[in-house]
């Protein structure tokens, strides 16, 4: 077991060098580049962010009286949130997006979540991502079914997951991708072993395996020819150097690199904060830093291309009004979610506010959810990726629609 | 040994007849050919190595799986040499950065074990069974000191149950360090009790000073954390039948479960080369003690010694650590409890999509040996589900079992696993680094991608050289 990993990397780059043929798709994705494809990039929040404390609403007295140990401030107050609108503010720790919300490209939807009442976070997740809220039988993910409802090509870059392994929103019929770095997605060995390696995967009869590699392949030479060499960020432009940030760097190679992204996936990880939550300091701060740095750094990063992007986040579900016994919070039900971009229309919190009193408090502890998640999903789907009317039963099984928002440009 | 092989093996046939609920596996309904001792060994194992299939034809597959449910049998002591040595847990610790630091040691040299173990033992079958069931009851090493209970936790919370009683195997998940810390019940206290213990600690404490910060104003109150996962991961399933009253009012037996020093030895005020424990020590949080003492605790002052009721069954009022070990009882007896565990089981064994038929079989299998847990595997491995032709290499391994196996196949010898982890790291299936209580998924859509084919592609590089890698990166090896 001699092998370094320094070896590891320094093949891949040297790999890189040598060129494959271009698939067809990229043939398509020069031809289509004077109508550029729109660009959706989710973020997931896995393990349920506390949104109170993420977009405080500041205006009511009871999170203060419910959150003794772990409320923000009000703004002005010492260490207190960045008003948004007199009655929420964002976590002060959140600040790099101020400048998005005062240009109108950040709008916030609150009191949002399932109507699937599940404190569970698999099973909340899991209906989230395949957007069947109460169906555990759906096996396809609500972005892979975008994917196959927008357009007809087959190429894997349409749909990146920064991820290890494929999430379940992307999971689907349409190729996607997961990997967690550009320049680690090459096959060692040379030219031959790559041919050698994807003939065998061509000849397999599990459909798992062989369409897993080709896409993989069509993907690595894709990728070889468009994002080699090492990745500068926009002058000024600094990631967070987290797994998070990192993540959102390479979408944003990716998407630079004009290889037909249309859809990319992200996770931030670790907000299950049941014990010492904390509030403008402590384990909650130190995660919404890394969070709003992050997509603050990305938006910067696009720069012109933010004005065809939608950056959407999401999360599970919310948590208790209440803080526990353990200064932490227990899960609860609605949330935040976060839209960021150019055809967002912005400077607003979306969403009918359900108040925090007990008798307004879903099942009498947690904020109530006013509005459906797949209504902001169906939005972003329709106005921005222009998912037809149609297709909407399709990737929307089961769902009737309460109207637009209003939230995307029309 | 041979001979003894024979004996049991005919007293096979003898027992057949005459027991229906016996311990022996059912000798007639094994298929003998080559592809059922490939299949066996491919699902019971880190993968075949040279020659195994020939040595299990040999000794007769119905008798080499008896032997693996019955690993003190098999004689593994060439093991030891392959295993680095766990750090000592440090006899005193000074900060709690130095604790961190034994926790981050000691858990990465358990990953090697794991992996070595999964190389070299001939105990595969336990092996397997020991991921499976960490797996099951999952704590992650990166949260806080969760990984100084880690070792511990594997060597005698999981492995010595892995063939026994379920219950067993509960209870010792319930009391572990890792996992009360994991799951945060440690922290877990009848509000009432942890308002009536402030106001005691400032009596008795009065001017001379504070507690030791955070830990005194963190035990508050309720934490539902431990009492949700327990069952909807641990025992009943997601889809078991619980309500959220249900998951409060198992929280609140639990309540007083938690991490303390040993029970300190009266009227001495020293322990552990220096620390000093404290008269009632058992109204103490565990903050602030080392590591290498935290054990399992029981303190009635911070329990809700309330009437409970759990799945419609009542727990009187007044008690104390037997509310939480009642619980146990009810959800280990609770049929969704067998049902989940043979859902489990039948996926990891036989396939992503496990049967129905063989589900409720190994279910009753379950039930009517009081969750016998070599009984209830013994009904999966021997069904004839589990030899059938759709079930032959239908599963797809995970990171863990494509590493393994590939070592195995090529037969290399292997004195560093980290190459091994760094590739496990790079698949997302470090050992013991799983952050959700779900642990690892095993079906292949969550491992078979694009990108984690490629990143195969090259750990089989690093491990059978560019003479193999086409065969160990091509699409066969991955199945299993």
């Amino acid at each position: 077991m001699e092998i370094s990993r320094r070896v590891f990397v320094k093949s891949g780059a040297m790999a890189m060098v040598s060129l494959g043929f271009a698939p067809s798709f990229l043939a398509r994705a020069a031809e289509g580049a004077t109508t550029r494809t729109k660009l959706l990039i989710a973020i997931f929040q896995r393990g349920a962010v506390d949104g109170l404390n993420m977009v405080v609403p500041y205006g009511e007295a009871d999170y203060y009286k419910l959150r003794p140990t772990i409320a923000i401030p009000r703004p002005g107050e010492a260490e207190g949130g960045v008003d948004l609108d007199g009655f929420f503010a964002l976590h002060p720790r959140m600040e790099a997006l101020k400048p998005l919300w005062d240009n109108s490209a950040l709008a916030i939807v609150h009191a949002c979540g399932s109507p699937d009442q599940t404190r569970s976070h698999f099973d909340a997740q899991d209906y989230m991502e395949t957007a069947t809220p109460g169906i555990k039988s759906t096996r396809d993910g609500w972005l892979n079914r975008c994917l196959q409802s927008i357009g007809s090509d087959t190429s894997p870059l349409r749909g990146v997951a920064l991820t290890r392994q494929m999430p379940r929103s992307l999971q689907g019929h349409a190729p996607t991708l997961a990997v967690g770095n550009v320049d680690q997605f090459n096959v060692r060995g040379g030219m031959d072993a790559e041919r050698q390696l994807e003939t065998a995967f061509a000849g397999s009869s599990d459909s798992l395996l062989n369409g897993s590699a080709k896409s993989a392949f069509e993907a690595m030479r894709t990728l070889r020819g468009s994002t080699s060499g090492p990745y500068t960020p926009r002058a000024g432009v600094e990631y967070p150097r987290s797994p998070f940030g990192q993540a959102l760097q390479e979408i944003a190679r990716i998407a630079k690199a004009d290889v037909g992204l249309e859809i990319a996936f992200a996770e931030a990880t670790n907000w299950d904060h049941h014990v010492a939550e904390g509030g403008t300091q402590g384990q909650i701060a130190q995660r919404l830093d890394d969070f709003a740095r992050g997509l603050s750094a990305l938006a910067a990063d696009l720069g012109e291309r933010l004005s065809d992007t939608v950056i959407l986040t999401m999360s599970e579900f919310g948590r208790a009004v209440a803080e526990n016994g353990n200064r932490g919070t227990d899960h609860g039900h609605g949330n935040a979610m976060l839209l960021v971009g150019g055809p967002v229309k912005g400077k607003k919190v979306y969403g009918k506010w359900p108040g925090l009193g007990a008798d307004q408090r879903f099942e009498g502890r947690d904020l109530a959810v006013t509005t459906d998640f797949r209504d902001v999903f169906a939005e972003v789907a329709t106005r921005h990726l222009s998912l037809s009317t149609e297709a909407m039963g399709r990737v929307f099984p089961r769902y009737a629609s309460a109207g637009p928002i209003g939230l995307i440009r029309v | 040994m041979r001979t003894h092989m024979r004996a049991i093996a005919a007293g096979f046939v003898v027992l057949l007849a005459v027991v229906t609920t016996g311990s022996t596996t059912p000798a007639a309904s094994i298929p003998s050919d080559r592809g059922a001792v490939e299949h066996a060994l491919n699902r019971l194992t880190f993968g075949p190595r040279s020659g195994d299939v020939e040595r299990v034809q040999k000794m007769g597959l119905s008798a080499w799986i008896d032997q693996q449910l019955t690993p003190s049998r098999i004689d593994d002591s060439a093991l030891a040499s392959h295993l680095p040595a766990i750090p000592a847990k440090p006899a005193t610790v000074n900060s709690p950065q130095e604790a961190r630091r034994y926790g981050r040691e000691a858990v990465q040299v358990l990953a090697a074990q794991k992996v070595m173990r999964a190389i070299y033992s001939d105990r595969q079958l336990e092996e397997v069974l020991v991921d499976f069931w960490f797996n099951h009851f999952n704590v992650f090493a990166g949260k806080g000191r969760t990984s100084q209970f880690i070792p511990e936790y594997e060597r005698e919370a999981i492995r010595p149950h892995v063939l026994g009683k379920f219950r067993d195997l509960l209870e010792a998940t319930a009391k572990s360090p890792a996992m009360l810390f994991y799951l945060d019940n440690w922290l877990s206290a009848d509000p009432e009790a942890a308002e009536r213990l402030a106001a005691q600690r400032k009596q008795r404490l009065g001017a001379r000073g504070q507690q030791p910060p955070n830990a005194q104003q963190r035990r508050r109150g309720l934490n539902e954390n431990y009492g949700r996962e327990l069952l909807e991961l641990h025992t009943l399933g997601v889809d078991g039948g619980y309500t959220q009253e249900d998951v409060i009012e198992v929280a609140r037996a639990f309540t007083g479960w938690t991490i303390g020093p040993p029970e300190a030895p009266r009227g001495r005020g020293r322990l552990n080369g220096g620390r000093r424990a404290r008269v009632g020590a058992q109204t103490q949080p565990a903050m602030d003690i080392d590591p290498g003492n935290a054990q399992f605790r029981f303190m009635p002052a911070l329990h809700d010694t309330g009437a409970k009721t759990i799945l419609g069954q009542h727990i009187k009022s007044g008690g104390g650590m037997d509310d939480g070990e009642r619980v146990l009882d009810i959800v280990a007896a609770h049929p969704s409890t067998a049902k989940h565990i043979a859902t489990k089981l039948v996926r990891r064994f036989v396939s992503d999509d496990p049967p129905a038929a063989l589900v409720d079989r190994v279910a009753a299998r379950f039930r009517e040996t009081d969750g016998d847990l070599r009984e209830v595997v013994r009904a999966v491995i021997t069904s004839p589900e589990f030899f059938s032709a759709e079930a032959r290499r239908a599963k797809m391994k995970t990171p863990l079992e494509f590493v393994t196996s590939a070592v195995r196949a090529t037969g290399r010898d292997v004195t560093d696993a980290m190459p091994l982890l760094n590739a496990l790291r790079q698949l997302g299936m470090a050992p013991y680094m799983c952050q959700p209580p779900t642990g690892y998924d095993d079906v292949a859509e969550t491992w078979i991608t694009a990108g984690a084919l490629v990143t195969r592609m090259n750990v089989a590089q690093q491990i059978a050289g560019a003479q193999r890698a086409s065969t160990i990166g091509g699409p066969e090896f991955q199945k299993r």
